[in-house]
């Protein structure tokens, strides 16, 4: 025997133990049908094995463990699984819980089953699996899985062992029956327990108003080698408490929060040993408990072994229940146990007494009163708590000051209840405050794991949209890149081009001065030739016989260039000096040349003609520029000077041109203008090599000249051009050779210069032959860009097409199509734009990548919304007349889902656009409003112009200066717009 | 004169020395972020159902900080306002919109043999407790599902459903006792004894 402690409080209700233990331990009758419920311990509920319509045998496994707290669960007899279901369980809230039902056949069949040899033997794992699968909980309390107390010693060091057998609690005798019969099988469960933990000391704990049961265990122990002493204390409630046992019996306090084995002991419940006992020596499973039957409603109170599973009605039917006088029906003691409504709940693992009492036994609680401070709650309370503190917080539901009073701390004893003279329900209080706590802790893990996945998903949502964002970004990096590389292909093409022996571009660009001076030098050079001629002649017969047709063909350039305006070589010059140059100076003489078939009419066309028949290389067209060239001299040289500060202008901006000078060639059909004829079949004739000039004008970024693709009069102007500028370097090669035989200084330059040109001269006249007569510009053409020519052609063709088309129209309708005319310009501006576009992001080498590739097309979509508009309006008002036809209603119901589907393509598309020009810093919406203001003002100066024509002003040039620089704005602006809008 | 001017000295020494501690612990224990709103935050439920009219419970949290009214979150329910008012030390009112009963738990349920894979759910629900994909059968994982509401609607077939979250055996809780009824205690018959310390 130890020495004696105690721990604070405790009543001493009426023990009323006697009535269960006059008789010894019965085994109750099997019952047809056993309700065995899947979750009878604390943790997860175990997992059916068997099936409805299974045959099961006692002791088989029907549901297995799920996780670490958990055990089996068996079949407690022979017999059918007749139903897996929801049946009543024994639970404070009387709800209902899986169970299986077995309809018992009565044979008591046993699977095979058997114990083990000697526990010692195998590992320690081994042994608390097999108690484990032998479905071994807790018998008293909570059935807290065995298995896992057995694994304290893991990690924790276990110095006492201790056994309660204190059944403190009035009314029960389980235990004190069962020690009384089978102390030995105890022992013996202590010893496998004691072989698990290896504790120093085992202490078995007994309440001393239960002396047969301290004797059979005094004498179950004689002959032990355990260290274990058996401690009578005396009876008080609720010595059976751990944290109280532990008290009581070592002194310890088990800290608040804290589990005994935190101070190194183990507490287990002497039924649990006995079951272990069973599990370990016989192979028996848990499948049956001893239950105290006891009330005054019973007529023959005792205690009994019991399948698991069993109705309480079968048990209460034995103890010969007197149905009359049941007032209550509680499972567990009258302290902490809990009211059941019905007879059907089964025995389950935890089940250790049932209470049949009778009104006078348990009447109900009296009223409850106010609290009176009295203090006698406090004093007896085991856990040394403040009940009317905490029972006050609850009533308040101030649950934060409950729980800092240790709420937690408190075992639901019933002690602060069972003394309070006001009657109050204290530790339903309590219990009622735990659950709100609870259930709070958890919605608070359960907010704070939603606000975390709710975080987790808006910092995806943010990272996907600033990877969009990024990759947004890429692109539009990629396609500007794209664009620069294009530039600078173009620019190397073209720089290509010109060192590959082009006339127009490079060396006439970066000396265009120099050229002009050696022109001019040149021409004197000649003209001095020419004076001192017979001289020069003579000397260079002497030495070379071949200078002499060099000479001859010197004097015939000479000729010739006596025949053209001095200026003109110059004009030209400087026109292939700047790309831009050329367009404009086109654009502007295709408009001269309009305003000069308004003017002149049929004399100059037959003049034309008449050169073009004479000329079979040359065109009626480049005659007629020729002619114009012969008289606009001076404007030109105006327009040249322009060109030069607008050098910069890129293709598209000639392109632009080439709509305007379209427009120009509608304005003249549109007016009648007798040149149409010939337009026409300027047009037709130069269909195909025009398309070829503009694609490698795009290509050399010298693309003004495709400017003639338009306007029969521009191409045949263009191709004048390109002959003046051969005849140009003819002359200039003529004037270095005079140069050369007449022993200029300047020869060493002009013959850099001209060796240069002749290279382009060369293939300039290649080009031309190519092209049947095409313009200087033709010859950029290289192998390299062929690839890109045809795919630029190829667009260009449809355009062409268009052009053709447009026009044909306006000439079969003659001056009133004029509008006809402008809507195909329109549209062939559209798609002009679409081909720069595709031309700039395609780096002049790509021509694939044009913007027909994008995913949507705004004008379907439009065309789309405003279709669907209109079908819906037409239907409803045709609904409206018939307002009861189901199939009209149907049919507005489909167009209007199908309307506000197009229409949010529509609307998505254009903000889409708008966000991508906003990206780029260009709000769209201004670009708009500005490109429709530019427009207009080119039309107003396109009107202005044509006013000052006709009535001859003076200013014409000038107005066409403002007419070009607000042509000049417009495309640009178009050109910007439709990077976003195509 | 000495004495003074060692006392000044002193103390000015002093002084600069907690000044620069002071200064130093400012720096070392910055608290990140707003304490205040992390605390409203914890106390709002995190159904994160904009009912409030904010787009989540945070911003909410920041708007209660700014001086926004603590009434406006209908999942919280009453005890979320006292809660608020608790921590911020102003008067608690009652819930906007007039008090509803302690707030039901629900969870989403999707009819799955009705769904038809839109995927329009997924993207409304803001904890992600939908599984599915394109043109597969869609499904709420039942303990992830804050019951906020906001995938119903989005439906094009109306499959999901709020149901109310069940009580089982776990989640069952005790109500508040009623004055006079069914505390178990054993009978007066026998001497009762009381509230021997032993
Ligand atoms: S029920 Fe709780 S408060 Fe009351 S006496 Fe028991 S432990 Fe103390
Ligand atoms: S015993 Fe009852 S009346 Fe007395 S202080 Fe405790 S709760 Fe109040
Ligand atoms: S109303 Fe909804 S979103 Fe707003 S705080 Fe409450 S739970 Fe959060
Ligand atoms: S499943 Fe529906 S109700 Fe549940 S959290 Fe997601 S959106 Fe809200």
């Amino acid at each position: 025997m130890s020495t004696q402690f105690s721990f604070h409080g405790g009543v001493h209700p009426p023990e009323n133990k006697r009535q269960s233990t006059g008789g010894p331990i019965q085994i109750a009758p099997i019952p047809e049908q056993l309700s065995v419920p899947l979750s009878q311990h604390i943790g997860a509920p175990s997992d059916v094995v068997v099936a409805v319509g299974d045959r099961v045998l006692k002791g088989q496994v029907i549901a297995e463990a799920v996780g670490r707290i958990s055990v089996n669960v068996h079949a407690p007899s022979s017999g059918v699984v007749e139903a897996i279901e929801a049946r009543p369980v024994p639970h404070s809230s009387g709800m209902t819980a899986p169970s299986i039902v077995i309809r018992t056949d009565g044979e008591d069949e046993w699977v095979e089953h058997s114990g083990l040899e000697d526990f010692r033997a195998i590992p320690k794992q081994e042994l608390i699996d097999f108690i484990r699968h032998h479905g071994i909980s807790g018998m008293g309390g909570a059935g807290f899985p065995t298995d896992v107390k057995l694994h304290l010693g893991d990690d924790h060091i276990v110095n006492t062992l201790i056994l309660n057998a204190m059944e403190c609690e009035p009314y029960i005798t389980a235990d004190d029956m069962l020690l009384r019969e089978h102390a030995e099988q105890v022992v013996k469960g202590i010893e496998v327990i004691a072989h698990l933990l290896q504790p120093h000391h085992v202490m078995i704990g007994i309440e001393d108003n239960k002396p047969q049961a301290i004797r059979a265990l005094e004498l179950a122990t004689e002959q032990s080698k355990l260290n274990l002493d058996i401690v009578v204390v005396p009876t008080v409630y609720p010595s059976g408490g751990e944290k109280q046992l532990i008290k009581l019996l070592t002194g310890v306090e088990v800290p608040s929060g804290h589990i005994p084995a935190d101070v190194g002991i183990v507490c287990q419940n002497v039924g649990t040993a006995s079951a272990i006992y069973d599990a370990v020596y016989n192979g028996i499973p848990l499948i049956s408990r001893i239950v105290t039957l006891t009330g005054d409603a019973l007529g023959h109170p005792h205690n009994m072994r019991a399948l698991i599973g069993t109705p309480l009605q079968t048990l209460l039917q034995s103890a010969q229940l007197r149905e009359k006088d049941l007032y209550r029906l509680v499972i567990g003691g009258p302290m902490m146990g809990f009211t059941v409504d019905s007879q059907s709940i089964p025995l389950i693992k935890t089940t250790n007494c049932v209470i049949a009492a009778t009104y006078n036994e348990m009447p109900p609680a009296p009223p409850a009163n106010p609290c009176i401070r009295c203090g006698m709650c406090e004093q007896v309370c085991p856990a040394e708590l403040l009940p009317q503190q905490l029972h006050w917080f609850a009533k308040g539901k101030e649950f934060e000051k409950a729980k800092h009073h240790n709420l937690f701390d408190c075992i639901e004893c019933g002690a602060c209840s069972y003394v309070c003279p006001s009657n109050i329900p204290l530790v339903q209080y309590y219990r009622f405050a735990k659950a709100e706590i609870r259930n709070e802790e958890a919605e608070q893990r359960k907010a704070d794991h939603a606000r975390q996945r709710f975080e987790a998903r808006q910092a995806r949502l943010e990272q996907e949209k600033l990877e969009k964002e990024l990759r947004r970004k890429q692109r539009a990096e990629e396609a500007a890149k794209a664009q620069a590389v294009k530039k600078d292909k173009a620019v190397q093409n073209s720089e290509k081009a010109e060192s590959s022996g082009e006339p127009d571009l490079k060396s006439l660009k970066t000396a265009s001065a120099v050229a002009r001076t050696k022109l001019k030098k040149a021409q004197k050079a000649l003209q001095l030739a020419e004076d001192k001629g017979v001289g020069d002649i003579d000397k260079l017969r002497q030495t070379v016989t071949e200078l002499e047709a060099k000479e001859r063909a010197a004097q015939e350039a000479y000729d010739q260039a006596q025949s053209a305006p001095a200026e003109q070589p110059v004009v030209d010059i400087q026109q292939l000096k700047t790309n831009a140059a050329v367009a404009r100076t086109k654009l502007k003489q295709a408009e001269k040349a309009l305003a000069k078939a308004k003017e002149s009419g049929e004399g100059d066309l037959e003049a034309l003609r008449a050169k073009l028949a004479e000329q079979k290389a040359k065109t009626e067209a480049a005659q007629a520029a020729y002619d114009q060239a012969e008289s606009g001299g001076a404007p030109q040289a105006d327009v040249n000077a322009v060109n030069l500060d607008e050098l910069k202008a890129s293709m598209e901006t000639a392109l632009g041109k080439v709509d305007k000078a379209q427009k120009a060639l509608d304005a003249a059909v549109a007016s009648g203008s007798p040149a149409v004829e010939k337009m026409k079949a300027g047009v037709e004739k130069l269909q195909g090599k025009y398309k070829e000039a503009k694609a490698e004008y795009e290509n050399a970024q010298s693309a003004p000249a495709s400017a003639p693709v338009m306007s029969a009069e521009t191409l045949a102007e263009l191709k004048a051009d390109m002959e003046a500028i051969q005849g140009k370097v003819e002359k200039a090669q003529k004037a270095l050779d005079a140069a050369v035989s007449s022993g200029s200084p300047a020869v060493e330059k002009m013959k850099a210069g001209v060796e240069k040109l002749q290279g382009k001269y060369k293939e300039a006249k290649a080009e031309y032959e190519n092209a049947q007569s095409a313009p200087a510009s033709a010859p950029v053409v290289s192998a390299e860009t062929l690839a890109e020519l045809k795919s630029d052609m190829e667009a260009m063709q449809g355009k062409v097409e268009k052009a053709q088309k447009a026009l044909d129209a306006a000439t079969a309708s003659g001056s009133p199509a004029a509008d006809k005319m402008k809507a195909g310009v329109e549209k062939l501006q559209g798609k002009y734009n679409e081909l720069k576009q595709a031309f700039l992001e395609a780096g002049g080498q790509l021509p694939a990548a044009q913007p027909d590739a994008a995913p949507v097309d705004p004008k379907t979509l439009k065309q789309t919304v405003s279709i669907v508009r209109t079908k819906l309006k037409k239907a409803q008002a045709a609904l409206d007349g018939a307002a009861d036809d189901v199939e009209l209603q149907t049919e507005v119901q489909r167009l209007t889902q199908a309307h506000e589907v197009a229409k949010k393509a529509l609307d998505t598309y254009e903000s889409e656009q708008n966000d991508k020009a906003a990206a780029e810093g260009i709000d769209l919406k201004q670009l708009k409003i500005d490109a429709a203001m530019a427009r207009a003002a080119v039309t107003k100066a396109e009107r202005a112009l044509s006013k000052a024509r006709e009535a001859e002003q003076d200013d014409l040039p000038e107005i066409e200066q403002q007419l070009l620089a607000a042509q000049l704005e417009a495309e640009n602006l178009n050109q910007t717009l439709s990077r976003f809008t195509d | 004169m000495d004495i003074i001017l060692i006392a000044v000295i002193a103390l000015l020494g002093l002084a600069l020395v907690f000044g620069l501690l002071l200064g130093f612990a400012s720096v070392r224990f910055r608290v990140e972020g707003n304490p205040l709103v992390d605390q409203i935050d914890g106390i709002l439920p995190q159904t994160q159902c904009g009912q409030c009219g904010y787009p989540g419970c945070r911003p909410y949290a920041e708007a209660i900080s700014e001086g926004d009214a603590i009434n406006k979150c209908p999942p919280g329910g009453q005890s979320t306002v006292e809660a608020l008012a608790d921590l911020l030390d102003v008067e608690a009112i009652p819930l906007e919109g007039g008090v509803e009963e302690e707030p039901v738990k629900k969870v989403a349920y999707i009819r799955e043999d009705e769904c038809i894979g839109c995927t329009k759910c997924i993207q409304a629900c803001p904890v992600d407790a939908i599984l599915g994909a394109a043109k597969q059968m869609h499904t709420v994982i039942e303990s992830e599902c804050t019951g906020c509401d906001l995938c119903v609607e989005p439906c094009p077939v109306d499959c999901i459903d709020m149901l109310p979250i069940e009580t089982t055996l776990n989640t069952w809780k005790w109500d508040m006792p009623k004055p006079g009824v069914d505390l178990i205690v054993t009978d007066l018959r026998g001497e009762l004894k009381q509230g021997d310390a032993a």
